[in-house]
């Protein structure tokens, strides 16, 4: 016998794991799971476990301390060997668990998984996202930059709308008053100590759940999961069209996680570590937080909802969305599987999708917020002074210089929280003009007190001039009718 | 076998074990849930504001609003820059003034004053408030948070200490407006002129030319 061999019987004598670990190996499982599709819950176990040890390397040089954890982390990018893609790793690892654990998810719920007498790994399953999110937003923080500074300022007034307990769950989120040392202290043994150890636990409680109920089987239209018969039916599967899922079914779950593996570190060469951003010093006031690419689509959304239902969607929301994924398993736990019979739920899976990549997309750009350096940028376009006079140049200062441009644009260039003025005349007479400059509304402020009479005399002079041409400015006939006056501005130069 | 309604000696001791470990337990959860808590116990009753110098008032000229640098009155080693904050205060005139929190009224990202246009703005959802801290447009609720002020010697002096949010005392200090104002600001106040017609362009806010046509009249 083989040196090897005997320190191994020497060790299993004492550890007696082998039979068990060959038992859970060799375990049968119905044949047509081999699949690529089923890949996705051990490439999140991979990505973890990469997590883990990437996040112990990176706490051998990050110091939890708001005084110095910018300065560390900008050691780990610049001085210590590797430290950047270390921290990249990290980064990246972060960005694909998430993206994992989501089509992780989807795949679950569109093969039917979670019904009986999978309930609770699916429950378990949910904490398992609300945990790795729990870890992105966490993580972010740690980064602590101008990003996650403002990143906390966004969370605690989230949580300062909660009513009566609002702003105690500030100061508990917080650990003081305000973003401090001690907020990023918390943070950090969150994002180290509790989350982590509760993912450990969860995730092992999660594969004990798939070891003993066993992998769900492929799903085939029409055959239904009845509560009374299903376990036989499966062990009946298993039987006769099983086999053990080492290595008949393991080997494409090994490829694909070195896959993503590979695709991790790539990116991280490649693209490099996330910030850190400028100092997270309150004091700095010129910067345009945003949350991680994950909460993009939160970011988006918090623009467009309208203020009356923004505290309610944000209070509300999460809770009826965690009850939904809780209670889905109770509310279908017996019935169709297969994706093909069930039409609703591939739908909302879409509508879900298409929800969140377009308010991700919208959050790339913030059409919503004002370009706050377009007052001092480009000037008005020559071609929309030709032929202008004195008074319509006049109004092209104004418009410069009260930052129109922050929120309009005009020659592609400008904001785009309002709409585009390069044909303005067309949709609004000088009446109109003038209200919406003096009053505001639909969303624009009112520059009423920020505008002298000739300002918005020599404003609306120009912007009565943006019409294509060919196209003529709107008119107000009844105006012509009463007073004989045509109400527009016309070609005569000399008006 | 001992009879199952007899209690076995063994038994008591381990139900006397239980209950003593609980007792412990519970002992012990007294401090360690203060412990937790500790950051909420302590601000109870506005326990983290205080008064905090923002310099002389003759830094501030009348009818301009301006950034003022304080540092928070509670600070710990470990906090660096981050106790260093920054309000925009207006002097409206003599010694009335308003102290805007920097922290947009909607999730709190830093607004930027632009006296050009004589607007706040938020630079993450688009949030827009006039000089006076009204609401002008946007996703925020309400106008811009307020810090208490006062004057005393020629030094104009907040009550500041925690993080303006809408559940922060900071919040609930500011005089609110009706709901009916908050939207299109147009509702009279007395340092500020309402648009109704002549009496708009009375304002000393404007530069306003006395007899000047006005353009839709």
């Amino acid at each position: 016998m083989g040196l090897i061999a005997q320190v191994g019987q020497w060790f299993d004598r004492r550890l007696q794991l082998a039979a068990p670990i060959r038992e859970v190996a060799e375990h049968s499982v119905p044949r047509n799971t081999a699949s690529w599709f089923y890949v996705f819950g051990s490439a999140a176990l991979t990505v973890f476990i990469l997590q883990l040890v990437t996040g112990i390397l990176l706490a051998l040089i990050y110091v939890p301390s708001a005084s110095e954890a910018w300065s560390s982390l900008q050691a780990l990018n610049h001085d210590v060997a590797l430290g950047w893609f270390v921290r990249a790793i990290h980064g990246w690892g972060s960005n694909f668990m998430v993206a994992i654990v989501l089509i992780h998810m989807v795949q679950v719920f569109l093969f039917g998984a979670y019904k009986f007498p999978r309930e609770l790994t699916w429950i378990i399953g949910v904490f398992l996202l609300l945990m790795t999110l729990g870890m992105a937003f966490t993580g972010q923080v740690l980064r602590f930059d101008q990003d996650a500074y403002w990143g906390l300022g966004i969370g605690a007034s989230i949580a300062s709308r909660v009513p009566i307990a609002g702003p105690m769950i500030v100061k508990l989120i917080l650990g003081g008053p305000i973003i401090a040392g001690a907020t990023l202290s918390r943070f950090f043994a969150l994002h180290v100590f509790v989350i982590p150890g509760m993912l450990i636990g969860f995730v092992a409680l999660h594969l004990l759940m798939v070891i003993k109920l066993g992998i769900n089987e492929w799903p085939m239209p029409g055959r239904l999961v009845k509560k009374a018969t299903y376990e036989n039916e499966y062990h009946q599967l298993t039987r006769t069209d099983g086999a053990p899922f080492v290595p008949y079914a393991v080997w494409k779950d090994l490829f694909f996680a070195a896959f993503i593996l590979i695709a991790v570190a790539a990116c991280a060469v490649y693209f490099g570590p996330f910030g850190p951003t400028g100092r997270p010093d309150p004091t700095i006031i010129q910067t345009a937080p945003k949350p991680d690419y994950f909460f993009l689509w939160l970011y988006g959304l918090l623009s467009y909802l309208p203020p009356s239902m923004e505290t309610p969607a944000l209070l509300i929301g999460p809770v009826v969305a965690i009850a939904g994924l809780v209670l889905l398993p109770f509310l279908s736990g017996e019935g169709e599987k297969s994706w093909r019979r069930r039409p609703i739920a591939v739908l909302t899976v879409l509508l879900i999708a298409v929800t969140l990549g377009t308010l991700t997309h919208l959050a790339g750009f913030t059409p919503w917020s004002p370009h706050m350096n377009a007052w001092s940028g480009d000037p008005v376009p020559d071609k929309f002074l030709h032929g202008s006079t004195a008074l319509q140049r006049q109004g092209a200062l104004v418009f410069q210089g009260k930052q129109c441009r922050n929120c309009h644009s005009i020659g592609e260039s400008g904001g785009e929280r309002g709409p585009a003025l390069d044909s303005v005349a067309v949709r609004l007479t000088q009446d109109q003009l003038i209200r919406q400059v003096i009053q505001g509304g639909g969303n624009m402020p009112a520059y009423g007190k920020n505008l002298s009479p000739a300002e918005t005399t020599a404003l609306v002079a120009f912007l009565e001039t943006l019409h294509p041409a060919g196209q003529a400015p709107a008119r107000d006939a009844s105006r012509e009718i009463v007073t004989g006056d045509t109400g527009q501005k016309t070609a005569d130069p000399g008006q | 076998m001992p009879n199952e309604n007899t209690i076995s000696r063994r038994g008591l001791f381990m139900k006397v074990g239980i209950l003593f470990n609980g007792l412990v337990a519970t002992a012990l959860a007294v401090p360690v849930v203060g412990f937790l808590l500790s950051s909420i116990s302590r601000g109870r009753g506005n326990g983290y504001l205080s008064w905090v110098p923002l310099g002389p008032i003759k830094d501030f000229p009348e009818g301009e609003t301006r950034l003022a640098t304080f540092r928070n009155p509670f600070v710990t080693p470990t906090d660096g820059k981050t106790v260093d904050t920054v309000c925009w205060v207006r002097r409206v005139e003599g010694e009335q003034f308003q102290v805007f929190a920097i922290n947009c009224a909607h999730l709190g990202c830093p607004v930027r004053w632009f006296p050009q246009s004589g607007l706040f703005m938020c630079p993450c959802h688009g949030g827009a408030y006039y000089r006076d801290g009204s609401r002008a447009s946007g996703p925020p609720e309400r106008g811009l948070f307020e810090y208490p002020y006062k004057v005393q010697d020629g030094v104009i002096t907040i009550q500041a200490g925690e993080l303006p949010t809408p559940g922060s005392p900071t919040a609930s200090l500011l005089r609110e407006k009706p709901p009916c104002a908050a939207g299109n600001d147009l509702a009279p106040r007395n340092d500020l002129i309402s648009i109704d017609g002549s009496k708009l362009y009375a304002s000393r806010e404007t530069n306003a030319l006395p007899g000047e046509k006005k353009p839709w009249a």
